[in-house]
Formats: C-alpha cells, structure tokens, sequence
C-alpha cells in the first residue's frame, strides 16, 4: 500500500474509480507496536486483576459457567472476558421499605409516601376492615449463587414475596389486632411466612427483620378511632372519679361508725361503774343501817331536812289548826308562776 | 493486493470461527436452529459451547425461575363485593422446544400467562365468598373488653379455603394448561387485595359506624360502672354506720342490764330502805330555791316546833 508523508492517504480502487483516504499522519512502525502492545498489556492487567470489598464475595463464571467463589481481598482471573466476576454484598443488612419510603435518611430522616407506596400499604384484614400498614424488611444475601442464578429480577420478585406475606398474615387479623394488640405477632409471622417463600423459591436470602412501622386505619376512618380511644379514657376517669368518692364516702362513714362503738362503750363501763359504787355505797351503808334502822332513818331524814330546807325559796309552815293562811298564799304570784 | 487478502481471509476465518462457537450463561438454556429448524436438543449446560458457522443461529432463553406481576382485576366475589384481585406467579421455561415453537419468545410467554392466570384467578375469585380469600385460617381473634361483641359480621364465618387454597387452585387449573406452551407454573399468590373505589367508600363508613358504636358503648359502660360504684359507696356507708350503731346499741344494753342486776341486787336487799334511801337523795337534787313548800307542823321535822313533846 503506497503512503505519502503528510500528503495523502493511501489510494483503494474501488469499481475502477479511485479516491483518495484522507491523509494519515505516518508513525514510525515500531512506536504503533509498541502502543499496540501496551494497550494489549493494559487491557490484559485491567480485566485479569479484580478486587473483592470486605463486605462482599465474587462470583466467577468462565463463559458463563459458574466457576468458584472468591472471598474478600484481590484476586487473578482469566482476561478478556474469559472470566466475568459478579460482586455480591452479602455481608452489607439490606433493607427494603413498603409503604413509605426514607427519602433522605439522616439523624432525623425524611420519609415520603408516594401513591405506589400507599398502595403497598392499604390492606385488608380478616374481619373485612381496611388497614394501612407500613413496615421494613431487613435482610441478607446468604447464598450469592443462588442469589445470582435462581431467580431473574430478585428485588421485583422479593417486593412481590414480602407484600403476599404480610398480607396474608393481615387478612387473619382483626383491624384492632392489626393496629394494636396483635403487631408484634403479625410482624414475626410475616417474617416467617417470607423466609418459608424465600427457601422455597431458593432466592439465596435470609429474612434478618421484618418490622411493622405506622400501622394505621386508612385516613378517613381515623377520626372515628380516635374517638374510640377518647371514649375509653373517657369511661376511665368516670370509673376513677366515682371510685375516688368511694375512698373519700366509705372510710370516713367506718370511722364514724366506729367512733359510736366507742361511745357506747364508754357508756357501758361508765353505766356499769356507777352501778357498781352505787350499789357499794347503798350496800354499805344499809349494814350501818341494819343496826339501828329507826335512829338511822330518823337520823338521815332529818339530815336532809336540814341540808334541803335552808336552799329552798318559800317556806309555808302551816297549823292544822290556823286553816285562814291559805287564801293568803294564793296572792302571791310567784308561786302561781311556778305551779299553776 | 495479496497482503489485503490475507487480511480478508483471515478475518473470514475469524469471523467463521467466533460464529462456530458460542457461550451459555448460567442463567441461560439454548436451542439452535439451522435455517430456522430446530436442531438438536436444549443446551442447559452452561459455557462454552460449539455449532457450525453461519447456517446454525442460537436462541437464549431463561433458565431461572421468572416473575409474573397479573393484572389487577375488578372482579366481584360470590357475595357480591367488587375487589381488585392482583396476583402474582412464579414460571420457567421448562420445555425451551415447544416454548419457542409455541410463543418464540418470553414477551409471548408473558401474554400467555396473562390470559391463563388472571382469567383462572376470574373464576377462583368469583367462585368464593371474599371472606374466604381474604383469611387463611379459623383462628379466633384477640380482643381488648372495649371490643367484645363489636365487629364485622364475618368475623366469625367459617372458613372452609381459606386464601391459600384459592390460590392453589388457580394455580392448580393454569399449571395444566402451561406445559402447552413449555411453561412450568410453580407458584401463584394473591398480591394484593382491595376493594373497588365505591366498596371502600361504604367500607369506610361501616368502619366509622363500627368505631362509633365501640366509642359509644364505652362511654355508656363507663357511665354505668361509675354509677355502680356509686351506689355501692351508699350502700358500704350505710353499712358501715348501721354496723355501728346496732354494735353501740347493743354495748348500751348489755351495759344497763348488767347495772340493772348490780342495782336489783343491792336493793333488793331491803326495798323499803332503798326507797327511803333514794328518796331522801332525790329530794336534795330535786327542790331548789324556786320550789315552795307547805310544811305542817305536823310533820316529822317540825312536829318540835308547836310542842317539846311533839304531840
């Protein structure tokens, strides 16, 4: 082939008429071979050297077939696409998110529920109520082959899996379960159900977590559960109220109860008591009396006389014989006042 | 003219021979076909495989378990409850042959399933009541006091499929029909259920009658207990002071009957004394400077004051 230095290109007939290449600026041969190999030499390092990240494992394959697996650090492979390494994390949690989704995580993350993620959410539960309810797998890759050749499009495939699972186990749920009492039970049951699919598709993953988030009543029912909730906080400070005037009404009726008891027996002995110091004083003196009954009664008679006359107001001393007192007696009206 | 050739054989004979052979992933099965005839049987084996030059073409086709995401369908349950039922399967090719005679290739495939799954997954719906596809199980729900009694209707219906039955059965019925076209079915599951727009809307409403009813039985049930609690506060304080007054009443009685046995005993002893005895004392208590009296002198104390002798 005839070249031109500088000038112009090589001339190709081609049916008899010829044209003209545009000039190619002339290399010395040896500089092209020695390009020629270095490119070859690069291309040959870039595609036999590959590195393994801590969190990963390589997967070989020779013309497609699957080879060996390679462990974390750097390794040699067969060059010029030979061999192809798949690198697959199966160190890293991963973690997928339905019915929500963490648009910047952060300290304080911010989430998003975009209209495909409430769809995900929105759910039947077996007594034919309607729940939204947001929850996280986390997972791992256990088994990078399986991972790799088992199944086609495994993140598609994982979302469907993970939906079915939580929704079957919701449609066995009551709403009140789904939103109060029974989530932890739910979010382990799903979490099986989702390993029992994942070991029988041979997916390669291993369900860390599965953890229910805001599980809710859809939006327009949510006031109505409120109210229910208001209802119940209601009913229990009625109770408390009444119970607190229980305590304050019953304690106090014991004590007062309580406080007649001991009056009455206080009665009693005091009864009881005089009873006795009368009857000890009555028997007493009745043995001095028995002696000499006349004297005695005479003697106490008089003594009383004396003591309760002189304390007396009007004293009438009256003659049997002098009847013309009485009319007199009768005009004083003192005595009117005190006994009509 | 020779050196240009060389060149052109020599990339002919390349060519020729990078077209004799060929790769075979591991996710990858193959069949060749020469002029368009199928050759041969299914290359499932993967690496590095060889064929003739030029007349021989290799078709690739899917070896690993392949999604299929069904339409979501509008369907109306056998009690009459519009849904959308969205199912999803699980399929591969498994006879690559008749696969690619029947349908070529997977986007024929797909269009396939999509008539078989979501007109069986029809049938299934339509066939069974919703309570039936929505639960698995009999299992008694949990309840909380605030909710005893309230609650859907059919919250106590019996099951007798269940949703993972349905779900088999679809799959069941499509999975016969599948090998027609190389196409095995392993797997179908309800994805998602809800209910059409206007459904809902009257679910909704039932649900906030429902929470209405819970709100309002508990206010009452509230009412109600505060109300018992307050009467038996009555009843404890009545108790409580009837207890003590009957015990004081007793204590009282008890008491005055002992004294009244000390009092019958002492006095007994001579009656007459002890009237004379009170007597006298009651006289002391009882007069006082307000009180008149008329004494003769008659009388004990001053029968003295007429005659020394007291005649």
């Amino acid at each position: 082939m005839p070249r031109e230095p500088w000038g112009q290109g090589p001339v190709i007939d081609v049916g008899g008429r010829g044209f003209r290449l545009p000039p190619v600026p002339r290399l010395p041969l040896g500089a092209l071979r020695l390009g020629a190999i270095a490119l070859a030499v690069l291309v040959l390092l870039l595609t036999t050297y590959y590195q393994v990240e801590p969190e990963e494992v390589g997967v070989i394959q020779r013309f497609g077939a699957y080879v060996r697996t390679s462990e974390p650090g750097p390794h040699l492979k067969l060059p010029f696409g030979i061999e192809r390494v798949t690198k697959v994390p199966v160190q890293r949690q991963l973690k997928m998110e339905f019915g929500f989704r963490t648009v910047r995580p952060g300290v304080r993350s911010e989430f998003a529920q975009p209209p495909e993620a409430l769809a995900e959410s929105l759910m039947l539960t077996g007594d034919l109520n309607v729940g939204v309810v947001e929850w996280i797998v986390q997972f791992r890759i256990r088994d990078s082959k399986a991972f790799l050749f088992n199944v086609r499009n495994v993140p598609e495939t994982f979302r469907y899996m993970s939906e079915a699972a939580v929704r079957q186990v919701v449609g066995d749920h009551s709403v009140d379960e789904v939103i109060t009492i029974g989530r932890a039970d739910i979010a382990l049951a799903a979490k099986e159900e989702l390993q029992r699919l994942c070991d029988l598709y041979g997916i390669g993953i291993e369900i860390q977590q599965l953890v229910l988030q805001d599980v809710n009543p859809p939006d327009p029912v949510r006031p109505a559960f409120n109210e229910v909730n208001q209802a119940i906080q209601e009913k229990e400070r009625g109770i408390n109220e009444a119970w607190a005037d229980y305590n304050q009404a019953v304690p106090r009726a014991k004590g007062e109860a309580e406080q007649l008891v001991r009056a009455a027996e206080g009665y009693a002995l005091e009864r009881e008591n005089r009873a006795k110091g009368d009857a000890s004083r009555f028997e007493s003196l009745y043995e001095e009396y028995r002696r000499a009954p006349e004297v005695t009664r005479r003697r106490m008679y008089l003594e009383t006389m004396s003591d309760l006359v002189p304390r007396l107001g009007k004293k009438v001393i009256v003659d049997e014989r002098a009847r013309g007192v009485l009319p007199l007696l009768q005009l004083d009206g003192t005595v009117k006042e005190v006994k009509p | 003219m020779t050196r240009i050739m060389t060149i052109i054989l020599g990339l002919l004979a390349a060519t020729l021979l990078l077209s004799s052979v060929y790769t075979v992933s591991e996710t990858e099965q193959a069949i060749i076909t020469q002029f368009g005839k199928p050759v041969g049987g299914v290359i499932a084996t993967p690496g590095l495989h060889v064929k003739l030059p030029v007349i021989q073409t290799v078709h690739r086709f899917e070896k690993r378990w392949l999604e299929f995401d069904g339409d979501a369908n509008e369907i109306p349950t056998r009690d009459k409850k519009y849904i959308w039922a969205d199912t999803y399967a699980r399929w591969r090719i498994a006879d690559t042959l008749r696969f690619y005679q029947a349908v070529r290739d997977e986007r024929g495939g797909q269009s396939r399933l999509d008539d078989i799954v979501d007109g069986e997954t029809r049938n299934a719906v339509a066939s069974f009541d919703l309570i039936e596809i929505v639960r698995s199980s009999n299992r008694a729900f949990a309840i909380t006091g605030e909710l005893e009694g309230i609650g859907a209707a059919e919250a106590t219906a019996k099951i007798f499929a269940g949703r993972d039955k349905i779900a088999q059965q679809i799959l069941g019925r499509a999975s016969k029909i599948t090998p027609e076209f190389g196409v095995e079915l392993v797997d179908v599951r309800f994805k998602r259920i809800n209910y059409t727009e206007s459904v809902q809307q009257a679910v909704f409403q039932r649900m906030i009658a429902e929470r209405k009813r819970i709100a309002e039985r508990s206010r009452s049930e509230g009412q109600g207990r505060a109300a018992e609690i307050r009467g038996q506060k009555e009843r404890d304080v009545l108790a409580a002071t009837s207890v003590g007054y009957k015990s004081a009443q007793e204590l009282k009685g008890k008491a005055d009957a002992r004294a009244t046995a000390i009092y019958a005993r002492a006095y007994g002893r001579d009656p007459g004394f002890y009237e004379f005895f009170k007597s006298m004392e009651t006289l002391q208590t009882a007069l006082d400077k307000d009180a008149t009296v008329i004494l003769s002198t008659d009388s004990e104390l001053l029968k003295y004051l007429k005659d020394p002798s007291g005649r």
